[in-house]
């Protein structure tokens, strides 16, 4: 049991290493900056996936309304470099110069006050997080509480997510409606749009994500993570074993949305706008997707989901823009009836085996003395496998 | 502004609350029936609607070119004509998708909204990306007017009179008819109702398909207000979930009172703000309430 | 009643679901350490008044006191912190994990979401947990996962489960559904020993079980008290042969 536990420890590890080696090392190397910065874009979704996987694999709360605190991250730190790049000089010409040029058009003649704070990049990078996940809290608490879920919850967030768009593109002079906040060039005066600019941002994305997923990790394997696990099978047994089984899920869905919020903000940073059309129900629902595909229960798989369902969904508007609704057709109705695993049940269904059966077959023709494969027994595809909980931590 | 300027427009503003009172139910009651009686997200339920409108759509194109004279009278035979389409659509919905997934409420979430999507890629290749109407006959045109400086559109009147004779049908069906006594009891006790006979499988089927006809009338109603685009069946689909969980998802008499209370909130609201700061205020209203009490205006009180 | 040394007194218990009374001002007095069997024909509102004891379902009137506390106000988790334990009808575990994760999950300790956060599995949990699983004849099944267990070990699974939290109050609603001749004896032995320094409520079918386990045996009927004493005592009682033994 002990070199179990160590083995699904190494291959969990051991995907987290092979993803990190293929977005700072293999693409680097290989895209150009366009198509990086594009893959830098794909990763901010990653992060609302990953979100997703802990608050919808493992709390088993499936929210619709993810884009929302993408959202909310974006603009507020879409807020903070409008209100740099509407500095006196470079809007003079409005008819009152140093606020954001949507103000302007809307006769808005001074900054209003919730603005205020966006002045200051601290302040900023403190509401990107905080900000969604007060919001997160504030629907969650009161549902939760009064053991809303499962439906009525995806609903309600649903609804949220349809009251922010049109609250975004109602209040124009507020947020810059329906055309979002755009022109945003620097950052503290340093120019985002440059390549190198590019270059770190897209590190930065990618470190950032890989830091959350170990974040989650660490999460999935401490006692919440055991507790989430068996609050899906028998949530009623976890209360009445004297835990507060809302908060558990108060927890993990704030903690969802600040991952969905840092995407939103490194979103804004990298693709220099941000605007009500990564808010609403549409994209929201659209992000689960990037978690089902890659395995609900699979915070790599999340990964892989987001950049290729997005990278599908690039590619098909191009060439094929009539094809791709009906992919996502059937992405959604696949995921559901086949693959309700997705890539991560794949890979422990099929993979994982044909792996094992060839480096058996190749160890059986060398010496038989070599140690074993690091190849852990293939279990079936169960629900669990993409990621699978810690084993019985008797050994740690 | 005389006294009965104002008595009029008070009038014409009730009446517009109305009419969105009536919209609003007919789009819960398909819904109200698919998920409140059965528990079935159908996400494609906007859809839907837009397939009773493009079959008006289609009709009065028909109609038109063919058929001339009979451009007054074609309108209630379209409409009998959308509820059997959508029907036979949801039927075999139900058959391909919905029945492998009864016991996973979210998983059918995400299949109908695929489904949803796909849908309206069917109507972008078949009806254009642009949205279209209907030429209505003259007798949904134009309004009535009583009186002097007040007018009361017919085209409303008509959604009105619609909405009611649905309703009024939905429930004699569901509370008068063997297939209501079936469906109510397979509701209440799934293992129960299959032990005593009734063929459970079939029972789904045909409500799923009866709430998916009745969302093709309410969508071939909507044609006489609005257009039909590809995604007009994405409007719907929120204002319609929460017409019936805020009603209480299995009370039918719920769907009625909270359509009527949300009309009015909204159309109330219109008067003192802009369109979309009143559905802001609705919707959020709506919200709250459903988080302080989940249930609904109209839940039983049940041991659970 | 104000102060009691009982550990439990349910005083005018109420429950109505539309209308229905399930509970109809019932009184229930436990003492410490005595282990109490309540029995009563389908629809008596046994179940409920578990219920209605752990927080699973609201009262509409009366009060609950355990050891002078007012449980009816309190959330779950608050009564199960205060020291009951309920064991569901089902065996109600959870089947995804190991013998050794459904113990541990149940140790008292890091109940929030912090203290879950920083829970950490230390020698005096692992033997809690070995000591538990030899009570409850599992300690060679530690590793298994929960939903390959039989029946029966699922149900003492579920006992040990809430050993590990060492409830004052322990409720078992029908134990021994289910089990194997051997199983129920090997329950009524564990049923005697974990009794020891705790009272317990359990509800049961089985007059055998009832029999070698209980001292004092409540029967309930249409949500009221129909006879309370010694075995002998309510078996002889007209009313309860009328509605529950004689059939």
């Amino acid at each position: 049991m002990d070199s179990l536990k160590a083995l699904i420890k190494r291959y969990q590890l051991g995907s987290l290493l092979l993803l990190t080696l293929l977005l700072v090392v293999v693409l680097p190397l290989t895209l150009d900056i366009f198509r990086l910065n594009l893959v830098g874009k794909y990763l901010c979704y990653a992060f609302v996936a990953v979100g997703l996987v802990m608050v919808w694999g493992y709390g088993g709360v499936l929210s619709l309304g993810q884009g929302v605190f993408f959202g909310l991250g974006g603009y507020a730190m879409a807020m903070f470099l409008k209100l740099e790049a509407s500095d006196p000089e470079s809007t003079k010409i409005q008819s009152t110069p140093g606020i954001p040029d949507f103000m302007d058009w809307n006769q808005i003649t001074s900054l209003p006050a919730f603005w205020v704070p966006f002045k200051s990049l601290p302040l900023a990078l403190l509401a990107v997080v905080l900000v969604p996940m007060a919001l997160a809290w504030l629907i969650s608490f009161a549902m939760f509480k009064r053991r809303v879920g499962g439906v009525y919850f995806a609903i309600i967030t649903q609804a949220v997510a349809l009251i922010c768009t049109v609250l975004i593109i109602g209040q124009q002079g507020y947020t810059g409606g329906v055309n979002g906040m755009t022109d945003l060039k620097t950052m503290l005066g340093w120019d985002t749009r440059t390549d190198s600019a590019k270059y770190i941002l897209y590190f930065l994305s990618a470190g950032l994500l890989i830091a959350s997923i170990l974040l989650c990790m660490w999460i999935q394997k401490s006692k919440l993570g055991t507790l989430l696990l068996a609050m899906r099978d028998k949530e009623d047994r976890v209360r009445f074993s004297g835990y507060d089984v809302a908060m558990f899920k108060v927890f993990v869905f704030c903690l969802a949305a600040a991952l969905s919020a840092i995407g939103g903000a490194m979103f804004t940073l990298q693709v220099g706008f941000m605007s009500p059309s990564f808010v609403g129900i549409v994209p929201s629902i659209e992000m689960v997707i990037f978690a089902a595909v890659g395995g609900r229960m699979s915070l790599v798989g999340a990964v892989y989901g987001a950049l290729l369902v997005n990278f599908g969904k690039t590619y098909f508007s191009e060439t094929a823009p009539d094809l791709w609704l009906f992919l996502m057709a059937a992405l959604f109705i696949g995921v559901v009836l086949a693959f309700p695993n997705g890539l991560a049940g794949l890979y422990e269904s099929h993979i994982k085996p044909w792996i094992a059966r060839r480096l058996a077959a190749r160890k059986a023709g060398a010496t038989p003395r070599t140690p074993a494969a690091p190849t852990p027994p293939a279990p079936p595809a169960s629900p669990m496998s993409g990621s699978a909980p810690p084993a019985a931590p008797a050994q740690a | 502004m005389s006294l009965t300027d104002m008595y009029n427009i008070a009038l014409m503003q009730g009446f517009a609350g109305l009419s969105l009172f009536a919209v609003l139910l007919l789009m819960g009651l398909g819904l109200a029936i698919i998920f409140g009686q059965m528990g079935v997200i159908n996400m494609a339920h906007g859809e839907f609607m837009a397939i009773g409108a493009y079959t008006i759509f289609l009709f009065s194109t028909l109609t038109q070119n063919y058929l001339p004279d009979a451009m007054q009278a074609y309108f209630p035979f379209a409409i009998c004509v959308a509820f059997v389409i959508a029907f036979i659509v949801g039927w075999f919905v139900e058959w391909a998708l919905i029945r492998h997934l009864y016991k996973r409420p979210l998983d059918t979430l995400l299949a109908t909204w695929g489904l949803s999507l796909g849908m309206q890629q069917m109507f972008r290749s078949t009806f254009g990306p642009k949205e279209v109407s209907p030429t209505l006959p003259d007798w949904l045109m134009g309004s009535w007017a009583p009186s002097e400086g007040l007018d009361i559109p017919i085209n409303g009147m008509f959604v009105l009179a619609l909405t009611a004779l649905v309703t009024g049908l939905v429930m004699l069906a569901l509370y008068k008819s063997r297939w209501g006594l079936r469906v109510r009891a397979t509701v209440s006790n799934r293992v129960m109702a299959n032990a005593i006979g009734i063929n459970t499988k079939k029972t789904d089927r045909l409500t799923f398909a009866i709430g998916c006809g009745i969302a093709g009338v309410a969508g071939a109603a909507f044609t006489t207000i609005g257009s039909t685009g590809p995604t007009s069946g994405q409007l719907y689909i929120v204002d319609s979930f929460l017409v019936v969980t805020f009603g209480g998802a299995a009370s039918l008499l719920g769907t009625v009172v909270s359509a009527f209370g949300i009309a009015q909130t909204q159309s109330i609201s219109e008067f003192f703000m802009t369109g979309s700061m009143a559905k802001v205020l609705t919707l959020s209203l709506i919200v709250l309430i459903l988080m302080m009490r989940p249930q609904g205006l109209f839940a039983s009180k049940v041991r659970r | 009643m104000s102060n009691t040394d009982f550990v439990l007194a349910v005083e005018d218990l109420t429950v109505s679901f539309d209308g229905f009374k399930a509970i109809d001002s019932l009184n229930l007095y436990v003492d410490k350490n005595e282990l109490r069997v309540i029995i009563g024909p389908n629809g008596a509102g046994k179940t409920t008044l578990l219920d209605l004891i752990c927080g699973k379902t609201k009262a509409s009137k009366g009060s609950i006191k355990f050891k002078n506390e007012e449980l009816t106000k309190l959330p779950e988790y608050g009564i199960v912190r205060k020291g009951v334990g309920r064991k569901f009808q089902t065996p109600s575990i959870y089947e995804n994990l190991s013998v050794f994760q459904n113990l541990e999950v149940s140790f008292p300790r890091g109940r929030g979401v912090f203290g879950a956060l920083k829970f950490k599995c230390n020698a005096e949990v692992r033997e809690r947990v070995q000591k538990v699983a030899e009570e409850i004849g599992l300690a060679d099944k530690l590793q298994t996962e929960a939903g390959l267990l039989s029946h029966g070990q699922k149900q003492w699974l579920e006992i040990g489960m809430l050993l590990m939290q060492d409830p004052e109050l322990l409720m078992l609603d029908e134990p021994i559904a289910g089990m194997s001749v051997r199983e129920r004896e090997l329950t009524a032995e564990l049923l005697q020993r974990i009794c020891q320094n705790r009272s317990m409520i359990v509800i049961e079918h089985d007059m055998e079980f009832v029999k070698r386990i209980a001292s004092k045996v409540t029967v309930m009927h249409q949500g009221k008290i129909l006879a309370e004493g010694s075995m002998d005592k309510v078996q002889s009682d007209p009313k309860v042969i009328d509605v529950y033994l004689g059939h």
